[in-house]
């Protein structure tokens, strides 16, 4: 176990190609660091270079305070799980396990407890005997976290490790990952695109974007505070509404594209003429009786039931659509139908604002 | 799944079979069938008689020492030969997997020499270990190595055997390229991370998982040293010096369309065809076991 620790690491491919542009990430002991973003965003080159499978071209990966940039994938002493598992499949089940403890030169008997102790904890005992070809997706997986397991290493690495499952086995495999890395307490980084589980997961969330860290901080610091407007959009589903619009004079509210004014309450607004963006999540608007308490007025151009829930689709009637798409999510007891006009307030304080050219919170 | 296709016509399917089942009928069974027949059969010397003498042809093949030592050379050429081209071809395909840059190129010109006949790839080497005009055998001299495959047995079949090897390494390499290619890459890393070096890696990995590749080669390679090389021998030795480089099926040749002694040609090819049947039907059975399937 051990802490890790990177500095303004660079990943750059051919002199040219910069997939990784500077990232500084301090992972505490035991706590689980969960790198999301879009796909081609660097989150698993800086997985693969924590690794040791790629070079770092710039910058330090220390781990339990040691810089192991110049050490080979094996001396880290790191364990890893891939998203397709890479199981040996010409190996039983417990040579899988087995097989980084005995290229160590581990003791036979000390191999056997090991390997069977982890079988024991993830449900494998009856599996050992088996080829991973006879076992299901979720066995494969949790054959996968044995042999991260059983090595006992500083720090676990997770590449997307559950995108290969159906929706209802991820969610129960993303407890027991959870669960797995609290009671051994190891040190974990995992890589993920989805949101969910990143949310879940993670300790400390670190959203990344064309190769930089956006932000970095507990789950829902990011969710209540997104430092941007990509993390905005990122984190949260459905996304944040973002909606263009400039300061009003003092007292007057923020302008809509549209022309509508808004005046959110407990938010610090913008000065006059300042373009920005207007952040709401859909969850945060609530329905209010007559249009004179209300925000935002909304023409509902689609509606999705979803039984707890009702996600009505349009955009603000003063404006059009320059101002920009709208959700907002309802209780499920509320009848919206298509063409209806909804007043909405946004609730206090739940309003965010961004400057429209950096797309920075301001 | 597609849904099954299902032919509109009932003849279509047999009219799109016939031009390989004529072929196959026509060049192999018919002949094989010859063969057959013809080894029971003893002919006069002028051809203009023959009669049914049994299993008599199969006994005096069989008791001639010359052809034991023909299965012999056999043996050792077959096994030397095979085992050469794959070893070789194994350890390219390793190597090119490695290389980056050009790798396309590397592997294009390494599938050059399979486009080359035979014959000429025999007259190729012929030409360059030639004692007296040959630039290998010049160097080899110079370097204070007596060359000189025309008289001496065991350097002859050396010279067949890398002939004949370095035509298949072609095919080989191909197949193992296609091999390493299909073992994902994470596997080999998730080794690395588990602590096992290069050599460990190849051994306790990708040879194991080559292993349907390495079986279908063993097998190909077996029947291409037993049949294929004949144009190689016929080019580079003609068998000699001595009987030195006279494999079984060389043998066939020379008794049969040489010797024109064709009852002894047929037996000898139908103990030939015994031969090979043996050894695929013995690869299937208790090496193939070994091998694990993706």
């Amino acid at each position: 176990m051990a802490t890790v620790d990177l500095k303004d690491v660079r990943k750059v491919y051919g002199g040219r190609i910069e997939a990784v542009k500077g990232v500084s990430i301090a992972i505490p002991d035991g706590s689980m660091c969960v790198l999301v973003g879009p796909s081609g965003c660097g989150k698993s080159t800086l997985l693969r270079m924590i690794a040791g499978l790629e070079e770092i071209t710039e910058g330090t990966v220390s781990i339990g305070g040691e810089v192991v940039n110049k050490k080979g994938p094996a001396e880290r002493d790191i364990a890893m799980v891939f998203q397709n598992y890479a199981l040996y499949p010409h190996m039983k089940v417990y040579d899988n396990m087995a097989y980084g403890l005995r290229n160590r030169g581990m003791a036979r008997d000390e191999i056997d407890r090991r390997v069977r102790e982890a079988a024991a904890t993830l449900g494998l005992a009856e599996f050992l005997e088996r080829k991973p070809r006879e076992l299901s997706g979720g066995q494969r997986q949790r054959v996968a976290m044995g042999r991260a397991i059983v090595r006992s290493p500083k720090a676990f690495l997770f590449d997307e490790p559950l995108s290969n499952l159906d929706a209802k086995l991820r969610g129960q495999m993303r407890i027991e990952i959870k669960n797995l890395q609290k009671s051994l307490g190891v040190t974990s980084v995992y890589v993920t695109h989805d949101q969910v589980e990143a949310m879940t997961l993670a300790d400390t969330l670190v959203v990344m974007n064309q190769g930089l860290a956006e932000q970095i901080d507990t789950p829902m610091a990011i969710y209540e505070r997104p430092a941007s407007v990509f993390v905005a959009g990122f984190i949260g589903s459905p996304a944040m509404n973002l909606l263009a619009a400039t300061g009003g004079e003092p007292g007057k509210g923020l302008k809509l594209a549209g022309g509508a004014v808004v005046k959110p309450r407990d938010t610090v607004l913008p000065e006059a003429g300042r373009e920005v963006l207007l952040g709401v999540r859909p969850e945060h608007m609530t329905l209010v009786s007559d249009r004179n308490n209300a925000d935002i007025e909304l023409k509902v151009t689609a509606v999705e039931t979803l039984g707890a829930d009702t996600l009505a689709h349009g955009h603000p009637v003063a404006g059009d659509l320059r101002s920009g798409e709208l959700i907002a999510r309802l209780p499920g007891s509320v009848h919206v139908a298509d063409d209806d006009v909804l007043p909405l307030a946004i609730q206090p304080g739940m309003a965010h604002i961004f400057d429209a050219a950096s797309g920075r919170r301001i | 799944m597609s849904p099954r296709v299902v032919f509109p016509n009932k003849l279509l399917p047999y009219l799109l079979l016939a031009p390989q089942v004529a072929i196959t009928l026509v060049f192999f069974y018919w002949p094989a069938s010859q063969a057959l027949y013809q080894s029971v059969l003893r002919e006069d010397p002028f051809g203009l008689n023959s009669a049914f003498v049994g299993l008599a042809n199969f006994r005096r093949v069989l008791s001639q020492p010359s052809y034991i030592d023909s299965v012999q050379t056999t043996a050792i050429f077959s096994v030397a030969t095979a085992l050469l081209a794959m070893v070789v071809a194994l350890l390219l395909a390793v190597m090119v997997d490695k290389i980056i840059k050009g790798r396309g190129f590397y592997r294009t010109l390494m599938i050059w020499p399979y486009a080359v006949a035979p014959a000429i790839a025999g007259m190729l080497w012929l030409f360059m270990f030639n004692p007296t005009m040959g630039t290998f055998a010049y160097m080899l001299r110079s370097a204070g190595y007596s060359w000189d495959p025309l008289l001496n047995g065991p350097q002859a079949m050396t010279l067949v055997i890398a002939a004949a090897a370095w035509k298949q390494i072609s095919y080989n390499f191909l197949f193992f390229v296609a091999g390493l290619q299909a073992i994902p890459k994470t596997l080999i890393e998730a080794a690395a991370i588990d602590g096992a070096g290069e050599t460990k890696r190849f051994w306790t990995i990708i040879f194991p998982l080559l292993a349907p590749t390495t079986f279908f080669l063993l097998v190909i390679n077996t029947t291409y040293a037993f049949f294929d090389t004949f144009g190689i021998i016929h080019a580079v030795t003609g068998g000699g010096p001595g009987k030195a480089t006279e494999t079984l099926v060389y043998k066939v040749y020379n008794d049969g369309f040489v010797n024109l002694n064709f009852g002894d040609s047929a037996a000898q090819s139908v103990i030939l065809m015994v031969i090979v049947i043996a050894l695929t039907a013995f690869q299937f059975r208790y090496v193939e076991r070994k091998v694990h399937y993706g």
